[in-house]
């Protein structure tokens, strides 16, 4: 096990003008042990990150290391995919179909080791690692659900000790219910080998409840490299605000540590001055129907969750605004609703600086 | 390669001289037959194959499943066989008439498979949909399904016409005059290499018309469904009284494309083993013609390999073009492929000239596609993302190759070599040409007796024959098989 350090890692597809940078100047550190997922839209370079980091493909600048040994970078030679010694878990586990769960799990051990004892010990307590009964290890690929495919991948990644793990949207071809029970016991199993780990995903609420951090993408940039919490209450420009979680993003102007917008005057985090565009989750948008205080608006659209419902509001002078209060009562379409912003509000300026 | 051999010898046979020889009135008799016959037939079979699918996949016809065997039965006949069969038992069918329906009762599963295929594979919600909105069954029947069918129809037609332009051995025996014939003709006769290449030529471009619109065909339209999830069998249309005269008429179908064959086959055992019944001589074309389709069948199935791993895995143009280049092979005639390597080795190498070993390379050249289509499915089973999981997991890219990708395309590259060896069987045309002296195979013995008219001694070559394409049909009526759709029967 090792940590992962890439830095300043550039890849490009196509040539000329017809060039697409698919990773640009990307760079991010995962510590020992430690998991981190790489949240991003379908197209974002993300998965192409990953394929450099196993060395299915070249950087064209940068330099990717394991712990302190550099595996690509100027200078050094490039060390092959089968030599770096990484686990890769692709999207449906990809399986080896005409081999067993056992076979499968002891592809990457040693010649020696596959068939012997030491061999079978390690299959079982990979299959006990990934919370699946001993008995599955004579099973085909084929016999096995979604998510047993995926976790028998992740055994199968982690039986040669890699020194890192790296995994590909593993959990987008699952239903909702097994994504939810897979995905932990993957987290489990990490936690457990104190392997380090990188995830691919588009799912935000997966990159957010799985990672110790998480990394957000767009166009090829890595935009921001923070704990989940910090990802969500303290993004870095609108648009990250916008893909990590709801977000309302007004106009307003600030003036020290308040600022006045359609919503309201808001108390900031930071204070500011002048024109700002202003972050109010949804869930601190406080929907009163009692009474008359706040600003007025008209409920135009319900969606209704059981736990919570999802209220599309369209104030007076036209702003639309969505906001996200408890299920227990709730208005309908056409109802008239007062709203107030509740909490601390992110301004950040027209530049995207804060 | 034959190809560069026609292309280069109609170069050196010059303009004039090649115009002198085309346009003489031999030629354009041959040349209104070929296209007739070739129109009529792929006519027949398109409206005999999908009549017959139409009435065995979706009405209550009964015994629809023994029906759907009998039907595609014929496949397991090679046509030579059938003309042999039809002239034995009646001199009289000869000529067009003749021609035509031993062509068209050989031929029409060549429509009818793709067909039923098509037919299985349509989610009945689309005519569903058709009804709902108001259109009567024999509308929708017109505006929904057979759209959809047309692929798969014109592709089997197309099919028709090329297997009919390469056809030799039914239209020798039914005496019908075609470029293919006339080519061999003038080969054995009077081994006039410019007339004959000349002849071959049309021939050529005749194929690559048909080839062409087929790629076109397949290339530019997809049918594809549309939505997820299981496809549900359509509800068979109720025929009524109607079943019992089309219940005749499927019979009817079946008596004459199996029927006849089968009669004929047996009386002639019988007549034939009266007389002389050569068990060594049988043996003896029996091993040469395993021997020489096993041989063809590994050296075919080893040179689709680097094709297809160029296809598959590393797509670009170059591979394009060597991928589509044998699709053009599938479309050339046994007897271009035999005359072009007949004439290339006396001039090139005269060494290998009547060797086995050029037989070998003919087989290759006319089967391979049939390999590459059945490799290719069992390739894209395997996909890159396998390979890279094992590269991750320490293995390089020759431990990868043994220990993930030839296990995985194992089963398909027998399956390849199992379909060009029971080709290979019963090939006849290219056989003819470029076989051995004292090598007799069981398609040559059959023709040296049949067109001797000795027709008792024929028949146990015929049977032998009949029976060893049985394996290959059977693959074939699998309809998920790969090899449906780009498929040619032995001629």
């Amino acid at each position: 096990m090792s940590s992962l350090t890439i830095t300043g890692v550039t890849k490009s597809f196509g040539s000329g003008a017809s060039a697409t940078r698919a990773v640009d100047d990307v760079t991010l550190h995962v510590p020992h042990g430690s998991f981190t997922t790489v949240l991003g839209p379908s197209g974002c370079g993300k998965t192409t990150l990953l394929r450099l980091i196993a060395g299915f493909l070249m950087p064209e600048s940068g330099t990717i290391a394991f712990g302190d040994t550099t595996v690509a970078g100027a200078g050094v030679r490039t060390v092959a995919p089968q030599a770096r010694r990484v686990g890769y878990v692709p999207q449906e586990g990809a399986l080896f179909p005409h081999l067993d769960v056992a076979a499968n799990i002891a592809f990457g051990l040693p010649r020696a080791a596959r068939g012997s004892q030491e061999g079978n010990d390690r299959v079982v307590e990979m299959l006990d690692l990934v919370e699946l009964p001993t008995d599955f290890r004579d099973r085909r690929p084929d016999e096995l659900s979604g998510g047993q495919q995926q976790r028998v991948a992740l055994a199968r990644s982690l039986a040669p000790q890699p020194a890192v793990v790296l995994l590909d949207e593993p959990f987008s071809s699952l239903d909702a219910s097994l994504r939810g029970s897979t995905s932990r016991a993957v987290r489990r199993a990490l936690e457990a080998t104190n392997t380090t780990a990188l995830l691919v995903t588009h799912d935000q609420n997966e990159a957010l409840s799985l990672a110790d951090q998480v990394a957000v993408m767009r166009a090829g940039r890595l935009v921001q490299s923070a704990p989940p919490s910090e990802v969500y209450l303290s993004p870095t420009d609108p648009q990250v605000a916008e893909f990590v979680g709801r977000a309302v993003v007004l106009p307003g102007t600030a003036t020290d540590a308040r600022a006045t917008c359609a919503l309201g005057e808001v108390v900031l985090i930071e204070p500011t001055n002048g024109p700002v565009a202003l972050m109010i989750r949804p869930e601190q948008v406080f929907v009163d129907l009692a009474h008359d205080e706040g600003v007025r608006g008209t409920v135009e659209e319900v969606s209704y969750y059981g736990h919570d419902c999802a209220v599309q509001v369209r104030l007076d002078d036209g702003t639309s605004v969505l906001a996200r209060m408890a299920g227990v009562r709730h208005p309908g379409p056409g109802d008239t609703v007062h709203l107030r912003v509740t909490g601390l509000v992110r301004a950040y300026h027209p530049a995207g600086t804060t | 390669m034959p190809l560069a051999y026609v292309a280069f010898y109609v170069v050196i046979i010059g303009p004039v001289d090649l115009w002198q020889l085309l346009a003489r009135p031999r030629i354009a008799e041959l040349l209104s037959n070929t296209v007739t016959l070739a129109i009529a037939c792929m006519a027949a079979t398109a409206a005999l194959g999908v009549s017959l699918a139409v009435l065995v996949e979706r009405t209550d016809l009964p015994g629809r499943r023994l029906w759907h065997g009998l039907l595609v039965a014929p496949l397991a006949v090679p046509a030579f066989v059938n003309g042999y069969a039809w002239v034995s038992l009646d001199r009289s069918v000869h000529g067009f008439s003749g021609a035509f329906t031993v062509v068209t009762l050989s031929y029409y599963p060549l429509v009818y498979l793709p067909v039923v295929a098509m037919l299985r594979r349509l989610d009945p919600a689309l005519e569903e949909s058709a009804w709902s909105l108001g259109h009567s069954r024999a509308r929708t029947f017109r505006t929904v399904v057979l759209p959809q069918l047309r692929p798969a129809l014109l592709g089997g037609a197309l099919l028709v016409g090329l297997h009919l332009l390469a056809e030799f051995g039914a239209l020798s025996l039914l005496r019908y005059p075609t470029f293919t014939t006339a080519i061999y003709d003038q080969y054995g006769s009077t081994f006039n290499g410019a007339a004959a290449t000349a002849m071959a030529a049309v021939l050529v471009m005749l194929c690559l018309v048909l080839l062409l619109a087929e790629l076109r065909l397949r290339g530019n339209r997809r049918y594809a469904r549309l939505g997820r999830g299981a496809a549900r069998s359509a509800v068979p249309l109720a025929l009524g009284p109607s079943r019992w005269p089309l219940l005749g008429v499927v019979g009817a179908v079946v008596a004459l494309a199996l029927g006849v064959p089968a009669y004929s086959l047996v009386r002639w055992l019988v007549v034939g083993t009266s007389t002389e019944f050569p068990v060594a001589e049988l043996t003896e074309a029996l091993v040469a013609t395993v021997a020489l389709a096993l041989a063809g069948a590994v050296a075919t199935t080893l040179a689709a390999i680097p094709v297809v791993w160029l296809a598959v895995r590393h797509r670009g143009w170059a591979s394009t073009v060597i991928e589509r280049s044998t699709y053009i092979a599938n479309a050339l005639p046994g007897i271009v492929v035999g005359l072009a390597l007949v004439v290339a080795s006396l001039r090139l190498v005269p060494g290998i000239y009547q060797t086995a070993a050029l037989l070998v390379a003919a087989y290759v050249i006319l089967f391979l596609p049939r390999a590459v289509v059945t490799v290719r499915a069992g390739l894209e089973q395997a996909p890159i993302v396998l390979d890279d999981v094992a590269h991750s997991l320490g293995t390089g890219p020759l431990a990868t190759a043994r220990r993930v990708t030839l296990p995985l395309i194992a089963p398909s590259l027998g399956a390849g070599a199992a379909l060009v060896f029971l080709a290979i069987s019963t090939e006849l045309t290219a056989t003819l040409m470029l076989s051995p002296i004292g090598t007799h195979t069981l398609a040559t013995e059959f023709w040296s007796a049949s067109s001797e008219l000795r027709y008792g001694a024929a028949a146990p070559y015929a049977l032998l024959l009949v029976l060893v394409s049985i394996p290959a049909t059977v693959l074939l009526m699998r309809s998920d098989s790969p090899a449906t759709k780009t498929e040619r029967v032995p001629v």
